[in-house]
């Protein structure tokens, strides 16, 4: 379809899943992997039911358990009735339909945008759906991968298609290269913070340029897991060598004569040079530095050599309004140096920075320190098969005996609806993807940072760079 | 869905910007498995706040929410939209949605109508001045209107025609099932299934994992 008009990556991927196109109406577009878990999927499969429908593809649908799970003692029964209600719904209903599933306890078990990659599921220029807005994580792939409500889900569920009208696209470039103890989620911050939290509305954002190709993969994922934080329908980067090693061998990579094909295929899913953008944003990569949140949504950042703004420094009386009632509910007080904030909790994990590497990354800092007394640090992998890496490398041990606590794989602390939570009024220093009011536990605070700040703030109490850690005595 | 033409009721004026859907209602409310019964939770931590306009009693009974902009960003959370149904609103107005909450709500009958923020800025001064106006949502026109005031509303060609005709999503797709089973024959072979390939059946990947074990890497990968 078009091969002869310069195309962006996104309208390719868009443009080979169209089942059918009609004027004035959404495209139908086919959906070649569907993510489903606990929380946003049981009134979909009751819809069925009372439909007497069934699920079109199990074949291509993936669950897991992530949401409400404990993530301690994975091998006792779910404490929560309400939480054990739920899960047990799923399972009853993964059983019923055919889908496959991979309950808690499991060695497969884990957040389902940690699990899609690992297992190979997730390939370039797939469309990739799961009833959670984190799903544009999967775009680093090069995959058309955005979140949906559970009326959706059900829709998938039914007909293995979605209606869907085109978003325009928005191009990030981002030049030069990251400088030592800056991350992926710095960048990504910067970048939100930047465009405000509705600044990719309504768009399909490309992330490219010389930063964005010396990122791997799990990097790249931190950067298009948060792309649903200004706003955008999904995130993509065009798949390269990098990707390709990434999927080589994983159990369910194309392999053999299908590995060359798929190959060559995903070789095309590049923007053309001719093609154009509804919209160009160019970060210089060197100017960015570890960014971390103040307020209470993810756009209000603030470099971590800054101090806290005040409501005055904001243009317009909506953002002003804001600050305030942002700054009111963290308990800061504006002008405060950022490095001052003392935390009671550190937490690295998520679908944001829940892989191996953010684990290396957190373990590099505390090994051979100790976390502060007055802080409480979880280290919650992404899923069980990061965890068991974590295990072999021996980083469990570190964490450990810096005094942080290691536990199951889960979306644990990242919002609040499973027991690992803040109480009201503590302060969290976490990797996660949101700051929102009451996100980690009612009344709980939250700053958003990269695992290079998230372990040496655990160190000194307070929000902290690396670089301004002591050396090793 | 049942078909939505205009409704008219009172309207509750929410000032606020950037109301993302764990505040319309938080996680620990979607742990339920139901579809309905989330009433409870709408604002649920903002209720606590006596002076929070959703617990004033002129706007009791209110059934249109006019919202500041980015209404509904964050988590793609179905239960926002259940819950304000479930409280007793039929239409939310805002300079701008957030995506996925703005496709769920077209989905379960809620209407979610884009008002630029001078029109609601309005909408907020008419509705705090006198809390009883009542205020029409006219999705046929795509207007709304508060006595002799009037504005438009925008909300996309699709979501409108289904809302107008009441009708079902998956109903309209089934009825191209022909062309999905088509598009299905041509997909490439290295797509990938989510059934394992038989290097990695079932009995090698069901491995129980507990939380205290010590493990070997061979054991697991076994």
């Amino acid at each position: 379809m078009h091969s002869s008009t310069p195309r962006i990556l996104a309208e390719k991927v868009w443009d080979e899943h169209v089942v059918s196109r009609a004027e004035g109406k959404p495209d139908l577009l086919y959906i070649d992997l569907h993510l489903v878990h606990e929380v946003t999927s049981p009134q979909a499969f009751e819809g069925l039911r009372l439909s007497g429908r069934t699920v079109r593809r199990p074949d291509l649908t993936l669950a897991t358990e992530d949401h409400n799970v404990p993530t301690t003692d994975v091998d006792q029964p779910i404490a929560d009735p309400v939480s054990l209600a739920q899960i047990n719904a799923l399972r009853a209903n993964c059983a019923e339909f055919g889908v496959r599933l991979h309950p808690l306890g499991d060695v497969e078990q884990g957040i389902v945008h940690v699990v899609g990659p690992q297992l190979g599921l997730t390939q370039p220029g797939m469309t990739i759906v799961c009833g959670d807005s984190h799903t544009s994580t999967h775009g680093a792939f090069g995959a058309l991968a955005f979140g949906i409500g559970t009326s959706e889900v059900e829709h998938v569920l039914a007909t293995q298609t979605l209606p869907q009208v085109k978003p325009k696209n928005v191009a990030v470039t981002i030049t030069g290269q990251l400088p030592t103890g800056v991350t992926a989620k710095d960048l990504v911050l910067t970048l939100i913070a930047q465009e405000t939290t509705s600044g990719g509305q309504g768009y399909i954002v490309e992330y490219r340029g010389q930063a964005i190709e010396s990122l791997s993969m799990e990097a790249r994922m931190t950067i298009c897991n948060m792309s649903i934080e200004w706003g955008a329908k999904a995130g993509l980067i065009a798949p390269d060598d990098t990707t390709f090693r990434y999927l080589r061998g994983r159990p369910h990579a194309p392999a053999g004569v299908d590995w060359d094909r798929a190959v060559e295929y995903w070789r095309t899913l590049v923007t053309d040079d001719e093609a154009t953008f509804d919209k160009e944003v160019v970060i210089d990569a060197t100017t960015v530095t570890p960014l971390v949140t103040w307020g209470t949504n993810p756009g209000q950042g603030m470099a971590l050599g800054g101090n806290v703004p005040s409501p005055d420094d904001f243009r317009t009386e909506a953002e002003q309004a804001a600050a305030k009632r942002a700054l009111h509910y963290m308990g800061l007080t504006a002008g405060t140096p950022m490095r001052e904030i003392t935390v009671d909790a550190v937490f690295v994990g998520s679908c944001t920075n829940g892989r191996i590497e953010d684990l290396r990354a957190a373990a590099d800092i505390l090994r051979g320190r100790k976390i502060a007394d007055s802080v409480r640090m979880l280290v919650v992998p992404g899923s069980v098969r990061v965890r068991l890496q974590a295990e072999d490398e021996g980083l469990d041990i570190v964490f450990k005996d810096a005094g942080a606590e290691w536990r199951g794989a889960g979306c644990s602390m990242c919002l609040g609806m499973n027991p690992d939570q803040l109480a009201p009024g503590e302060r969290c220093a976490s990797t996660s993807n949101r700051n929102f009011e009451g996100r980690q536990g009612e009344g709980g605070r939250t700053h958003l940072v990269s695992p290079l700040v998230a372990a040496a703030t655990a160190v000194t109490g307070h929000l902290t760079a690396p670089s301004d850690l002591p050396a090793w005595v | 869905m049942d078909r939505f033409r205009s409704h008219t009721g009172t309207a509750l004026p929410l000032r606020r910007g950037n109301v993302d859907t764990d505040q319309i209602i938080p996680a620990e409310y979607l742990k339920r498995i139901t579809r309905s019964g989330f009433a409870d939770g709408l604002f649920a931590a903002w209720k606590f706040d006596q002076d929070f306009v959703l617990n004033s009693p002129e706007y009791g009974g209110a059934s249109v929410l006019v919202a500041g902009p980015d209404f509904g960003v964050g988590s793609s959370r179905e239960h926002a939209v259940w819950a304000l149904q479930d409280y007793g609103f039929k239409a939310v107005l805002s300079p701008c949605f957030g995506d996925i909450f703005s496709a769920n709500a077209g989905k379960s009958g809620l209407l979610a109508a884009v008002v630029d923020l001078p029109a609601i800025e309005r909408l907020w001064s008419i509705t705090e001045a006198d809390p009883a106006t009542e205020v029409t949502v006219d999705l046929v026109d795509l207007v709304v209107r508060a006595g002799s005031w009037s504005a438009t509303m925008h909300v996309d060609d699709y979501t409108r025609w289904r809302m107008l005709e009441g009708l079902d999503d998956i109903e309209i797709t089934l009825g191209q099932e022909a062309d999905i089973t088509r598009f299905e024959s041509s997909r490439p072979s290295f797509k990938p299934a989510t059934q394992l390939p038989p290097q990695h059946s079932p009995q090698h990947r069901g491995r129980a994992i507990t939380s205290s074990e010590t493990r070997s890497p061979k054991a697991v990968h076994s």
